[in-house]
């Protein structure tokens, strides 16, 4: 396969059928970026769609537009697949897009794993959501507690694909951190310390090491539930001495630390886009790393605060009540070091800043509602209200959503060369905006009213119904606004203004190669001397192309790197099918423990036989020269 | 997975990585820290239920001394596994072989020495669905033992690789990565076998 410079634009030389393969069988991280980047997407348009047809149901009182099952189905969907399908993959999304070249690394450690994660997370997402063709999806809450779970209260054939699609899901997301966190330690450019890496990638690395240890305890749960709704055992069977807690202890110990898996990506890409957009090193860069470490250590102490109402006592209560406080200090340095970062800087507040800076005012509001549960007095008032859902959309649409949506116009361009449309991205921006401050900011006052959160309607009397069409129609702006986004990001790809290297006067190494990067990412390995190294070495030799737009590459890539010893071989990782045939193993046998053994030995034997050819095929295609 | 087992002709050679490690032996090194956490939480709750729940008198379906045997038996296989590690590094391809393959019969012993127990444990009425806690231990023990059974299926294949020119001093990383992951498999059954068949039997 030759090598050529485009990631999405490279012709088809073989036609349609040629350019699908390719994709199938691609092992390139940008290409598995970009097919994560449009899967998470959809996921996320149809969780979207889910919300707004509760809204409807919501509007007014006594609606009878969804029946009670129904709603329960689409609010029990719509969390799970926010949070495991759109906020959790965040990380794997923009560490394929940007992390080895943000280290100056040419793949990652393990392409062909790295392939695996994302055909894995694609069938299980299918899985996850294949309860609604069979016959109803999960209907519990994306928490799933047991015993409700179990199968004497859940008979539907939607609780079974939950459990196995969480499974395979969590295989995928194990995957990529292992993937990436090998990555990070040992391919990091010459010079490239740990004190020196961007913070996108410390706080990437952060949320990756809180996977390897939040994602087993999940399992354990999982396969407790799977155990227990497929093959009898008693692990919630209260009759038989068994505990409801066990779920929700082993469910929270996973659930909290996974709340920062959600955030940290937002924390990283905030501290990337800040800086460039104020045109300011970051404030505190040492502290930002320290903080993003403290808020991983405490993030594994302070689950039990999901549980102050179930009578833990006041030793307990607490404890947990303490350390909850306590993350709110590295949380806060960090918001205060983002604000001195565009204290005196000359801020253009270009797209992805707007959506930065909203990141920063909206999560600031869902902290301080958070700083509220951690008291438990507070909390046994709100708890199961909406004031806990208006809580969690502002720290996770307002803070993840707001800064995902700020990374892709800031990255984007990087892998696919074209620009989205700045007019337009404002347009995307006021009316998300606008539309989410309506839909969730009246749900502080319905909690405290005492309206409870995941009823599918309420009574006329009770005086909510005004609110609640307020948020409706705020939820129908808000969906406007992500129109525009998806308009503006598929009018991108054909008529987007070609994105130049280095669209906006970047800092870190990513920027110092052609957009879209070609195959091999960098010519030569850069040397890294300081943090923020591409603004060092523009600044260096001046070689600067200030602003966006420039259609050409006024500079070879690599010209501003140490001179080399010419051509360099570089051994491209092969690409390969056997990911995709893998990953469809582990499906089959998924949906074979739902119906019938005889699948599950399919699934096997895919599984297995992909496993051994894995373990044959040459991982490296021959040698190519860098300079053609 | 940057290296095949059986060289093609494909021999490439590696860029030195950030921290002088392989990256495989640091793949593996973070598995086996996640792993912990698996392991953890399967104790975490057989302690929690052995101690609370009335179950089956563990002290008597617990035969200790057969137990104590099969600890002792995959105790041996990890100084088998450290010898053949050794033979690979200094390049003694057919001492390595024979460690290698009694590693495979100590996991094999092992895992007879589980189905035994599994098999008459179930005679004495204690299964995975009679209680929480007989849930929880098997659960717990199902999953070591599946473990151990992965590292006998890559150990002796390692053997067969070995006959094929796939292991070589060169490339004696892959016995040394999945040596760590045997004696990890071996760590956590002394921490199984004090905590649920010593400690775990006196709970109740």
């Amino acid at each position: 396969m030759a090598v050529s410079a485009g990631t999405l634009r490279r012709p088809a030389e073989g036609g349609l059928w040629s350019t699908v393969w390719e994709w199938l069988t691609t092992v390139d991280h940008k290409r598995i970026g970009l097919l994560y980047f449009w899967t998470v997407l959809f996921w996320f348009l149809l969780a979207g769609v889910e919300a707004l047809i509760l809204r409807l149901q919501l509007a007014r009182p006594d609606a009878g537009v969804l029946t009670p099952a129904v709603y329960n189905q689409l609010y029990t969907m719509h969390g799970t697949l926010m949070v495991f399908l759109v906020g959790t993959p965040a990380a794997s999304v923009f560490a394929n897009m940007v992390l080895p070249l943000m280290i100056g690394a040419r793949d990652v450690a393990f392409p062909r794993l790295n392939a695996l994660s994302y055909w894995v997370f694609l069938f299980g997402g299918i899985l996850l959501n294949a309860g609604w063709l069979a016959g109803g999806a999960f209907d519990v809450g994306w928490t799933g507690y047991a015993n409700m779970s179990t199968r004497p209260f859940t008979q539907s054939i939607g609780a079974n694909f939950w459990v196995m699609g969480l499974i395979v899901l969590g295989l995928s997301t194990m995957a990529s951190a292992f993937n990436f966190l090998v990555t990070i330690i040992n391919m990091r450019a010459p010079g490239m310390t740990l004190m020196r890496m961007p913070l996108m990638v410390w706080a990437l690395t952060v949320v990756f090491i809180l996977v390897i240890f939040a994602f087993p305890v999940l399992t354990v749960a999982l396969i407790f539930l799977w155990f227990d709704r497929f093959y009898g055992t008693r692990f919630f069977d209260v009759a038989a001495g068994g505990n409801v807690f066990l779920w929700q202890h082993l469910f929270w110990v996973f659930g909290h630390p996974e709340v920062y898996i959600l955030i940290l990506p937002a924390f990283g890409i905030l501290s990337e886009v800040i800086p460039t957009f104020s045109r300011k090193p970051i404030f505190g860069y040492s502290t930002m790393v320290l903080a993003m470490g403290a808020i991983a250590f405490l993030g594994f102490s302070v689950w039990a605060h999901h549980m102050f109402t179930t009578g833990m006592g006041p030793v307990g209560n607490f404890a947990f009540s303490l350390s909850t406080m306590l993350i709110a200090i590295p949380t806060g340095v960090k918001v205060f070091n983002w604000l001195a970062t565009m204290w005196g800087g000359r801020i253009r507040w270009r797209v992805p800043m707007l959506f930065a800076g909203a990141t920063v005012l909206l999560f600031i509001l869902g902290g301080l509602s958070g700083m509220m549960h951690a008291s438990p007095p507070i909390d046994s008032q709100q708890q199961d209200t909406y004031f806990v859902v208006a809580h969690f959309h502002y720290v996770l649409f307002g803070g993840l959503v707001m800064a995902m949506f700020a990374g892709v116009y800031y990255w984007l361009p990087k892998l696919t060369g074209r620009l989205l449309d700045e007019g337009l991205g404002k347009w995307h921006f006021w009316l998300t905006f606008i539309g989410f401050n309506l839909t969730f900011f009246p749900m502080h006052i319905l909690g405290a009213l005492g309206m409870p959160r995941r009823i599918y309607t309420y009574p006329a009397e009770a005086g909510w119904g005004g609110l609640n069409l307020l948020i409706t129609i705020g939820a129908y702006i808000l969906a406007l606004g992500i129109l525009v986004f998806a308009y503006n990001l598929l009018r991108s790809l054909r008529k987007g203004e070609p994105a130049g290297s280095d669209p906006w006067d970047g800092r870190t190494l990513e920027w110092s190669i052609p957009s879209p990067p070609p195959e091999y990412n960098f010519e030569e390995i850069p040397v890294v001397h300081g943090r923020d190294a591409w603004w060092e070495q523009k600044r260096q030799r001046r070689v600067a192309p200030v602003g966006g737009g420039s259609n050409g590459d006024p500079h070879a890539p690599g010209e501003g790197h140490q001179p080399g010893p010419g051509r360099e071989v570089i051994h491209l990782p092969k690409p390969s099918i056997i990911p995709l045939v893998l990953a469809l193993g582990l499906a089959v046998a998924g949906v074979g423990t739902i119906y019938h053994p005889a699948v599950i030995a399919l699934g096997l034997a895919i599984t297995i036989g992909a496993i051994v050819a894995w373990a044959i095929e040459p991982p490296l295609q021959g040698a190519v020269h860098s300079k053609e | 997975m940057e290296k095949s087992l059986t060289p093609h002709g494909h021999e490439a050679v590696h860029p030195p990585t950030t921290t002088g490690e392989d990256h495989r032996k640091v793949l593996m090194w973070l598995f086996l820290a996640s792993d912990v956490l698996f392991f953890g939480s399967l104790i975490a709750t057989f302690v929690a239920y052995a101690q609370r729940v009335p179950h089956t008198p563990l002290h008597e379906v617990f035969n200790i001394p057969i137990t104590s045997w099969s600890a002792f038996v995959l105790l041996m296989s990890s100084v088998t596994m450290a010898l053949a590690v050794w033979s690979a590094h200094s390049g003694k391809m057919g001492l390595m072989r024979i460690y290698l393959l009694a590693t495979v019969l100590l996991g094999v012993h092992f895992l007879a020495d589980q189905g035994y127990e599994f098999y008459h444990f179930t005679l004495d009425g204690f299964t995975p669905r009679v209680n929480p806690v007989g849930s929880a231990f098997f659960t717990l023990t199902g999953f070591h033992g599946a473990h151990v059974t992965v590292g006998v299926l890559w150990l002796f294949s390692l053997f067969l690789a070995s006959f094929r020119g796939g292991i070589t001093p060169k490339n004696a990383i892959w016995v040394e990565i999945a040596g760590l992951y045997w004696h990890f498999v071996d760590v956590v059954w002394i921490v199984i076998f004090a905590v649920v068949y010593l400690i775990g039997a006196s709970f109740y």
